[in-house]
């Protein structure tokens, strides 16, 4: 497709790419720092007390957090029905798996809270296992689709190591959320954490970058063709960059009078961001990769149309009052309480 | 052995069964809590405040509960029913992308104010989240009920090479049924709601709490359930003469119909009979299924047997509105009951709050045999005269399907189970302690009038 020929009717599938990529990167960056301080949750008896702060740093977002989720497949639904099918007949079972996490993990957050005293440390487990138990099939299905949803055990093995660095990469951003929204014993604990997730991360980051290509010619060419290859190569090198600079502040954190403490989640937050535009580079228009791009799989443009009028009006007002949301609950969460 | 069709059908009604307990308890419940909320903000009586605070906790179980079943449902098209979005996504996608933009957003961000920010924002911002979130859940009610209801009664569409195009929105929103399922369904959910708070709240003061708030809340959903089950009994019958009218053959089932007849008789019990395509064991009043379906005691009700081949199993749709139309009746009966009490003597005699409790969870059997009534009597079609579901369903072998139905099951017993116990501990939690830090705002000086300690003891 030639952007100066395109007609508005097909914009409108990269339009909607573009929304549902926003959608997927906001649910990545969101819902991940509150699965990873699921997963971070430490299971010692003494450890209650510390159990409640994380888990009362996320209570007011969760909810919302999981909505991208639910609007990124939403907009699959609505944009790319074809698209949809594809992926879902190949993720049947890991899907399924993902929403028992998300389900376990969800009431058990409210459940703890209300449950009687000697249930709370089971719903706490639960509450653990949920949000491993997501993540783990999360990734696993990155991995899947980067490899094309073959079934070799190539690809099985390579789904393995995308589902360990999407944990890692989601125990990086939440312990790095810690780090900001925490203090005193709880925060030196999650400076730590944040250091090994993030190394953790950055291994699977360079595993998984390195594989790519290899296995997809068509990534291969895209990422090394001559002169874009020099640009394009930033994405690596910040990427990189934003690891190593975390890591050296985090051995100095915390600070006195906590300067810098958010410092680690928005540089991982930058990554994330970095690390998104390097497999949205690799695959765009394709939607499943060698097999179908956006215009193939896209809905008639009179039900984009009439779907794109709501979003661009509802889509700033839920940006604006998430922010809202976030500005209410600014600060450290000791202060939080439920109700 | 069960085929990936029976599988994926029997998945989603486990599914959408599971979830809409939720959904229906709370589009009540939010506005009954702004309601608690709106009084305590006019009056200063704490004791709305301390019902606001038991419920709001109540409420947000609910509502994870809703919110996570309903992601599970978001999948579901996708997962197992392929045809359907090839076929009406045009449709169909964005009636569920308005639903999550305009309504799950906004519900779950203000629900985290709600919830959590009661000490963090003046009284009024609180006020206004719990307004919203009640917005919300109603505006989630419109858009799942305008795809539902487009699926019984499609309009507004046209069929190019197999595939369902608008040609008008509001036709396809404002479809036939629309009107009619929606009001009902919001009804039904303030039934459930009422009879779930005052269910609770009778278990409450049935435990030996002496407190006003529990009588206060007992007292707010005899109200509106007394309001209420009258109403939905005419809106009901409104929506039945809309179904005659677009789909007849659900209305037969309903009725255990097979021969078009006049002056058909109103079937209290019957055993409905496929096989040989007629009832046993009738019992019914003369002449008045056809008095309440044509307004005339001699009008003609069409039977099944002009349908053979293209209607619903009858036994789960002749039943399923039996049971619906017994729980209305039972509500009707304990709600005015109540009432008289309430009005006579202040309050409610032992045996009668042991009903109160006992009808608890009625919403949800009226709600799930009213939603099987209809579902099952959309059969054998997906989308009306468009989809069959059999042409719907997705390829995939029976065995994969089988695992997550067996998965979704197991989760959703132990959690139905865990739900009913939690909402037990906090009933006896709040009969021995009042509902905790109700103290908490009172340092924080954002909530203002609450009373003095000296008080505490007497609401």
């Amino acid at each position: 497709m030639n952007p100066e020929t395109m007609t508005f009717n097909e914009w409108l599938p990269v339009i909607f790419i573009g929304i549902m990529g926003l959608a997927v990167l906001i649910y990545a960056v969101l819902d991940g720092y509150d699965l990873g301080v699921g997963i971070l949750l430490p299971m010692q008896t003494q450890d209650e007390l510390q159990r409640d702060t994380m888990i009362a740093s996320i209570g007011p977002f969760w909810d919302a957090n999981e909505t991208w989720l639910v609007l990124a497949i939403g907009i699959l639904l609505i944009a790319f029905p074809a698209a949809l099918s594809q992926i879902m007949f190949s993720l049947y079972i890991p899907v399924a798996i993902m929403l028992i996490g998300l389900i376990l993990r969800g009431v058990a957050f409210d459940f703890r809270a209300k449950a009687a005293v000697d249930h709370k440390l089971t719903w706490d487990r639960v509450f653990k296992s949920g949000s491993l138990l997501t993540t783990l099939s999360q990734g696993y299905m990155l991995g899947q689709y980067v490899m094309g949803f073959e079934s070799g055990w190539q690809a099985q093995m390579f789904s393995l190591l995308s589902a360990l660095g999407v944990t890692a990469a989601y125990s990086y951003i939440g312990a790095a959320w810690l780090v900001m929204k925490t203090e005193r014993d709880l925060q030196k604990r999650a400076v730590q954490w944040t250091r090994k997730a993030g190394r953790a991360t950055l291994l699977g980051v360079l595993a998984v970058s390195l594989i790519n290509p290899l296995v997809n010619p068509g990534v291969f060419d895209r990422w090394f063709t001559y002169p874009l290859v020099m640009f394009v190569l930033l994405i690596p090198t910040l990427t990189f960059a934003g690891f190593v600079v975390n890591d050296r502040l985090l051995k100095r954190l915390p600070k006195e009078n906590d300067r810098h403490c958010r410092v680690p989640f928005f540089l991982t937050v930058g990554i994330f961001l970095l690390c998104f535009s390097g497999l949205a580079f690799s695959f765009f228009p394709e939607i499943v990769p060698g097999e179908l791009n956006i215009w193939q799989a896209a809905s008639a443009p009179e039900s984009l149309k009439f779907i794109f009028v709501g979003a661009a009006i509802v889509v700033p007002l839920i940006l604006a009052y998430t922010a809202f949301s976030y500005y209410v609950f600014w600060g450290k969460a000791t202060e939080l309480k439920y109700h | 052995m069960l085929d990936t069709l029976m599988l994926s059908r029997i998945q989603f009604a486990a599914n959408i069964s599971f979830h809409i307990l939720f959904p229906a308890i709370t589009i009540a419940l939010a506005w009954i809590l702004f309601y608690f909320k709106l009084r305590h903000d006019q009056t200063d009586n704490p004791i709305w405040m301390r019902a606001y605070r038991f419920w709001v906790k109540v409420f947000a179980l609910n509502f994870a509960l809703g919110v996570v079943s309903g992601i599970t449902m978001s999948f579901q098209f996708g997962t197992n029913w392929p045809g359907y979005m090839e076929t009406v996504g045009n449709i169909a996608g964005p009636l569920l992308g308005y639903e999550v933009l305009t309504a799950f957003f906004l519900e779950a961000t203000f629900l985290g104010i709600m919830l959590f920010g009661i000490n963090k924002v003046p009284s009024k911002v609180h006020t206004f989240s719990a307004f919203v979130v009640a917005v919300g859940t109603m505006l989630s009610t419109f858009w799942i009920l305008a795809l539902n209801s487009w699926m019984h009664t499609p309009a507004g569409f046209e069929m190019r090479d197999g595939v369902a195009h608008v040609t008008s929105w509001m036709e396809v929103i404002f479809n036939p049924s629309f009107p009619y399922r929606f009001a009902h369904m919001l009804i039904a959910s303030g039934l459930t709601g009422a009879f779930f708070v005052a269910g609770l709240s009778a278990y409450r003061i049935l435990k030996g709490d002496h407190k006003k708030a529990p009588r206060l809340t007992l007292k707010t959903g005899l109200v509106i359930a007394a309001v209420l089950a009258p109403i939905q009994a005419y809106v009901g019958d409104l929506h039945g003469l809309n179904t005659l009218k677009h789909q007849p053959q659900k209305i037969a089932a309903m009725e255990g119909v097979w021969e078009t007849e006049r002056g058909a008789p109103l079937l209290l019990f019957a055993i409905p009979d496929e096989e040989e395509r007629t009832n046993h064991f009738e019992i019914g009043i003369p002449k008045l299924a056809s008095l309440i379906l044509t307004h005339d005691a001699d009008g003609e009700i069409v039977g099944l047997n002009e349908f053979e081949g293209d209607h619903p199993p009858v036994k789960p749709v002749f039943f399923g509105f039996r049971l619906m139309v017994a729980m209305g009746l039972l509500m009707i009966a304990v709600a005015w009951t109540g009432c008289y009490f309430l009005r006579r003597r202040g309050e409610l005699p032992q045996w009668l709050l042991k009903v109160v409790v006992g009808m608890t969870f009625s919403g949800w059997v009226a709600t799930l045999a009213g939603w099987y009534v209809t579902e099952i009597g959309r059969q054998p079609w997906l989308v009306t005269g468009v989809l069959t579901t059999a042409d719907a369903v997705t390829p995939l072998a029976a065995g994969n399907v089988g695992f997550s139905l067996a998965m979704y099951l197991t989760i959703y017993v132990i959690l139905l189970w865990a739900y009913i116990h939690t909402l037990r501990v906090m009933a006896r939690k709040a009969v021995e302690v009042e509902e905790f830090e109700t103290t908490t705002p009172q340092k924080e000086g954002t909530i203002t009038n609450l009373p003095g300690a000296t008080q505490e003891g007497q609401a």
